[in-house]
């Protein structure tokens, strides 16, 4: 199973290098809404709580591009017959697509976290770097479990622009509330956030979860 | 190795196959035939496992579907309207990444690129290839893994006679494989097959040894 996660991986990878469909979408999005609020918010600097909530739910909005495209090349080009008709576990699609996702997400937030702090934040952002880095890969983890789920529910469907975004964001809900807790006093400056661990703890549960759940029930959403 | 028994298969109220009954020894030919929208791809799809079948029993490769769909996987060639073929990759790219699906050694997939002459404009994209040599591709697809049954829906589409002769050793009779063709080439399809299905309205008309004439019925 893992060998065959991995050579969807690689493959998607290739196609991602190939065709620049979602990583340079997500990436100019998440800029482009940055600058949006920069001048919407008529503010030099936001922290805290507000700066928190325009991070993620840049974010999250962002991610929804790549959702939607995840398996927009199983579908158009009948890759996911091919993929059907090998003997391999339908886990290991599942495995390869969250994980290209995840990839993803980490590559727009290479360039998205400092345009954040560039155009909006007012503390700086390198003093809290490790903690945020933990956060960021946690919620990404949880993102990329239930984007690659709701991404193979939406694929067969000729709306999956209109579902993806209807079904993602409501399960998103505590990713975003686990994320923005955590991130806020990291962005109010120097303070050290006291419950920290217990927003980790909830994304992390909220991670675990939706891997076995979207485990379970991945098989089932390939069947005709 | 194939046996259909009343196959019944429905797109919401709309019957596509009912009533499909046929046996087909290992090593035969079937050709399905019948006008467009008769059922045949989608006959071709329930035996490939990509559709379930809603009605009667189907069995393939000593497997009964959709039970034990998973025991066919693998070792089936799927030859349908669509190449299943990465148009972003290129043509052995496409391949390699088959062959580590079915756990194949890339050695296979150079033979299977000189098997198919392809060899010279392996390393285009697809998307660059005329569409001959993507149906050459993706006959190589088909037969990468060397499965025992072939479901092909107008294999020598867009092939120019020299390379349908070139692939008939991997697609045609001399394969040995057990085929379904579908095919709207009646007395080309008649020719190869040693059993003919003809299917109107997802309906069984025959599934015999027709003539010519009797088979051109089902298209009036």
């Amino acid at each position: 199973m893992i060998r065959a996660a991995r050579a969807i991986l690689r493959k998607d990878l290739r196609l991602e290098l190939r065709t620049k469909e979602s990583v340079p979408a997500m990436t100019l999005f998440t800029v482009v809404v940055f600058v949006l609020f920069h001048f919407g918010l008529d503010r030099n600097s936001l922290d805290g709580s507000l700066a928190s909530g325009v991070l993620w739910v840049t974010l999250l909005l962002a991610a929804i591009i790549g959702v939607t495209r995840l398996f927009a090349a199983e579908r158009e080009q009948g890759g996911i017959d091919a993929l059907l008709l090998a003997p391999v576990d339908r886990t290991a699609l599942f495995l390869a697509k969250a994980a290209a996702l995840f990839l993803f997400l980490v590559a727009v937030e290479i360039v998205a976290l400092p345009a954040f702090a560039l155009l909006l934040l007012g503390p700086d952002l390198l003093e809290a770097l490790p903690e945020l880095l933990a956060i960021v890969l946690l919620a990404d983890l949880g993102l990329a479990a239930v984007g690659a789920l709701v991404s193979a529910l939406a694929v067969e469907t000729r709306a999956r622009e209109l579902i993806v975004p209807l079904l993602l964001l409501p399960l998103l809900v505590p990713v975003l509330i686990g994320a923005a807790h955590a991130t806020e006093p990291l962005l109010r400056g120097s303070q050290r956030p006291e419950d920290l661990g217990r927003w980790l703890g909830l994304l992390s549960l909220y991670d675990v979860v939706f891997v076995l759940l979207s485990v379970a029930v991945f098989d089932f959403l390939l069947e005709d | 190795m194939l046996e259909l028994d009343r196959l019944e298969r429905r797109f919401g109220d709309r019957v596509a196959l009912q009533g499909v009954s046929v046996r087909v020894e290992p090593g035969r030919t079937l050709a399905v035939l019948g006008a467009n929208g008769a059922g045949k791809t989608t006959l071709l799809r329930v035996l490939a496992t990509l559709l379930r079948p809603h009605g009667g029993q189907v069995r393939v490769l000593g497997a009964e579907l959709p039970r034990e769909a998973w025991k066919v996987h693998g070792r089936v060639g799927f030859l349908g309207h669509e190449p299943l073929l990465y148009r972003e990759l290129t043509g052995r790219e496409n391949l390699r990444y088959q062959a580590s699906l079915h756990r194949l050694a890339d050695g296979r997939v150079d033979e299977v690129l000189a098997a198919v002459a392809m060899e010279r404009r392996a390393d285009e994209p697809v998307r660059d290839l005329s569409r001959g040599m993507v149906q050459r591709l993706a006959v190589a697809r088909a037969v990468l893994h060397d499965p025992p049954l072939l479901l092909l829906d107008e294999p020598r589409a867009s092939l120019d006679p020299a390379a349908a002769e070139l692939l008939e050793p991997l697609i045609g009779r001399a394969s040995e494989r057990t085929r379904v063709l579908v095919t709207h080439d009646v007395e080309g399809g008649l020719a190869e097959a040693d059993l003919a299905l003809g299917l109107k309205r997802g309906h069984q008309v025959f599934a015999e040894r027709v003539d010519a004439a009797q088979a051109r019925e089902l298209y009036r």
